[in-house]
């Protein structure tokens, strides 16, 4: 019966709970579909780095990721590649020869990480074809392409077919050079790694470096699923064990603390949001409970306990808050959906995202989990706002209460 | 044999700038059955008096017995539970709650002390037939008269089988017809079901059905008058 009364009583002020309802339902609504969004980001931000930038797992010598040696190479890196490649759970792997260098134009010159590729093993390894967005992904057996990005294209002042110098010191650190004509413009909406990373094909550099011809720094690999990474890493780290296996989140930790960080602030936003409605509920049913001293001093009068008292003001509280929790958690999951297939276009503001590494348009991403605890955030939010009101209703003397005209 | 007992009743109000005594020495008896008015002027400590019997009102010094247990030794919490399970309130302007229909009105105190649900509506049925408000089952107060939910009140108060009903005023707020239909209502089961009644009033109606009438004034009994002939007829 005290949760028939409690939840009559909600209703008693039609307009002061509905107005309270609705405030908590539009704050829970834009925490949940803030999370989503930011989440989506996130996850955007991580997959697009994955697939275009560092792939699952990266095989190196431990003594390249130390020093980045050109003759820090895996000498029979391509039987290495081959035999992963049959590997279960793996959907392409690359071998690729990886070198810090200058690149020059007639212009200007930049510190640029020159990626010597097989174009159709990154293929199946990256999405790089898929961000060329001037001039092609290699061409026909020509010699000295080069492929990079748009942004140091700006850089350099060069465009689609220009010729730029890379400068480098080959296997038995000598400086040496070669020409390379632009075949490609690629566009990742990252902009440093746009800045940074230029490809080649792998056997031009085998010949300017005179590295040996199946050799390679850095092993690529994308596995099937995300799931099988770890896995995957376990049995690559058995088979090779000369070799530093390590799987995107150790190469790029931040891409990690990205998601756990974001996963963080939203719930400190969420936090934030439920502190400022859990005043208007105190208030709200502050008021509910000075309306109703009288009513609550003939409870007590007539046997109600102090307990029982308690718990109907909690359970009122609880029902006021988890209305407008759920209406805002049915709200913000159901935007949140509708923008998980419809993308928020932020172009406008898209350099400042690009800059970051972001794509301006935004997929939102629902964890089902943040509804689960967002809606025990409200029941605990209500367990708190009750504690006062209930207090105040205790404090009634039944028989002064009773006097009130 | 005696319902409630009093002995030297006190209680001071102790103001900023003076000690008012509300209640001043009273001692009285109430066996079982009796239909008890307590009248006299506004400010006599008629309510305050009520308070103290009912177990809501602490009194300064003196005893309240209710069937031997001297509620005012009982802990708050017993003395909640002793109200719940003793004592039935009528009060003057009825105290029913809004959001409850006329059965979950009489119900809920039945509730609390855990009745179940088949025994609980076979009472309360009983009762609003009793009180005439047999097809006003699911009626809210908002929905009835004064009188009639005056009466939902007093079948709320004889719903736990009290050992005594205390009325602070039941007919102020009520017109002629609805107090002799309510008075009437509680001296029938005063008679049948021998439910000790104690009406603090200074209407006269009351009076005149009441068997027994206590007259307080500046907190003392100034008479104690029973009116045993007229209970013959």
């Amino acid at each position: 019966m005290i949760f028939i009364l409690s939840w009559r009583n909600v209703w008693r002020n039609k307009l002061r709970s509905g107005v309270m309802i609705t405030a908590m339902a539009l704050g829970i609504c834009a925490g949940i579909f803030s999370t989503a969004f930011y989440m989506g980001m996130a996850d955007q931000r991580i997959d697009k780095a994955i697939n275009t930038e560092i792939s699952h797992i990266q095989l190196h010598k431990p003594e390249f990721l130390r020093s980045n040696e050109i003759s820090a190479y895996i000498p029979d890196a391509e039987a290495t590649r081959a035999e992963i490649n049959d590997m279960e759970h793996v959907a392409g792997v690359s071998n690729r020869i990886v070198i810090n260098s200058m690149v020059a134009s007639a212009e200007t010159g930049a510190g640029v990480r020159i990626v010597g590729i097989d174009p159709q093993n990154e293929s199946a390894t990256t999405t790089l074809h898929e961000k060329v967005v001037e001039g092609q992904y290699f061409g026909a057996d020509r010699r000295n392409q080069i492929v990079i990005g748009q942004k140091l294209a700006e850089k350099l002042k060069v465009r689609l077919g220009s010729k730029v110098v890379i400068t480098l010191q080959d296997v038995g650190n000598n400086i040496t050079s070669g020409a390379f004509r632009i075949v490609g413009l690629f566009n990742t909406v990252n902009t440093m790694y746009d800045e940074s990373n230029v490809f080649v094909l792998r056997k031009d550099l085998i010949r300017l470096t005179n590295l040996p011809k199946h050799s390679g720094h850095e092993i690529a690999i994308l596995a099937k699923e995300i799931d099988d990474v770890e896995d995957l890493q376990k049995s690559l780290a058995g088979q090779f064990e000369g070799l530093t296996v390590r799987n995107w989140q150790e190469i790029s930790p931040e891409m990690n603390y990205l998601n756990e960080a974001m996963d963080l602030y939203m719930y400190i936003f969420i936090v934030i949001i439920l502190i400022a409605l859990l005043f208007g509920i105190i208030n709200t049913m502050l008021m509910a409970v000075l309306e109703r001293t009288k009513e609550i001093g003939m409870l007590m009068a007539v046997g109600m306990n102090k307990g029982r008292v308690f718990s109907m003001i909690m359970v009122e509280t609880i029902m006021l808050a988890l209305t407008g929790g759920v209406f805002g958690v049915a709200l913000g999951a159901f935007i949140s959906k509708y923008f998980e297939t419809h993308s928020i276009d932020l172009s406008l503001w898209g350099e400042v995202y690009a800059n970051l590494g972001y794509d301006p348009f935004v997929y939102t991403s629902l964890d089902w989990m943040l509804l689960v605890n967002v809606t025990l955030m409200v029941i605990g939010a209500g367990i708190i706002a009750s504690i006062y009101p209930a207090i105040k209703a205790l404090s009634n003397d039944p028989a002064d209460a009773l006097r009130i005209e | 044999m005696n319902v409630i007992e009093i002995k030297n009743l006190h209680k001071t109000y102790n103001t900023s700038q003076v000690a008012v005594k509300a209640v001043n020495g009273i001692d009285l008896s109430i066996s079982k059955g009796e239909f008890t008015a307590v009248v006299g002027p506004s400010g006599s400590g008629k309510t305050t008096f009520l308070n103290m019997v009912g177990g809501l009102d602490r009194p300064t010094s003196g005893e309240v017995f209710v069937d031997g247990v001297n509620i005012w030794e009982l802990s708050s919490r017993k003395l909640i539970d002793f109200r719940l399970r003793n004592i039935g309130f009528v009060f003057q302007s009825y105290n029913l709650i809004p959001v409850f229909t006329a059965k979950e009105n009489v119900e809920f105190i039945m509730q609390m002390q855990g009745w179940d649900a088949k025994k609980r509506f076979e009472r309360t049925k009983k009762l609003m037939d009793e009180v005439g408000l047999g097809d006003r089952l699911s009626s809210r107060p908002g929905k009835l008269s004064g009188g009639q939910q005056q009466r939902v009140a007093v079948a709320r108060a004889l719903a736990s089988k009290p050992k005594f009903i205390l009325a602070d005023e039941p007919t102020a707020n009520l017109d002629s017809h609805s107090t002799e239909n309510l008075l009437d209502i509680m001296e029938r089961l005063n008679m049948e079901e021998e439910i000790t009644f104690i009406f603090s009033t200074h209407d006269p109606r009351v009076m005149k059905k009441a068997r027994r009438i206590v007259t307080i004034e500046d907190g003392k009994i100034l008479s104690d008058e029973r009116k045993e002939a007229e209970v013959a007829h």
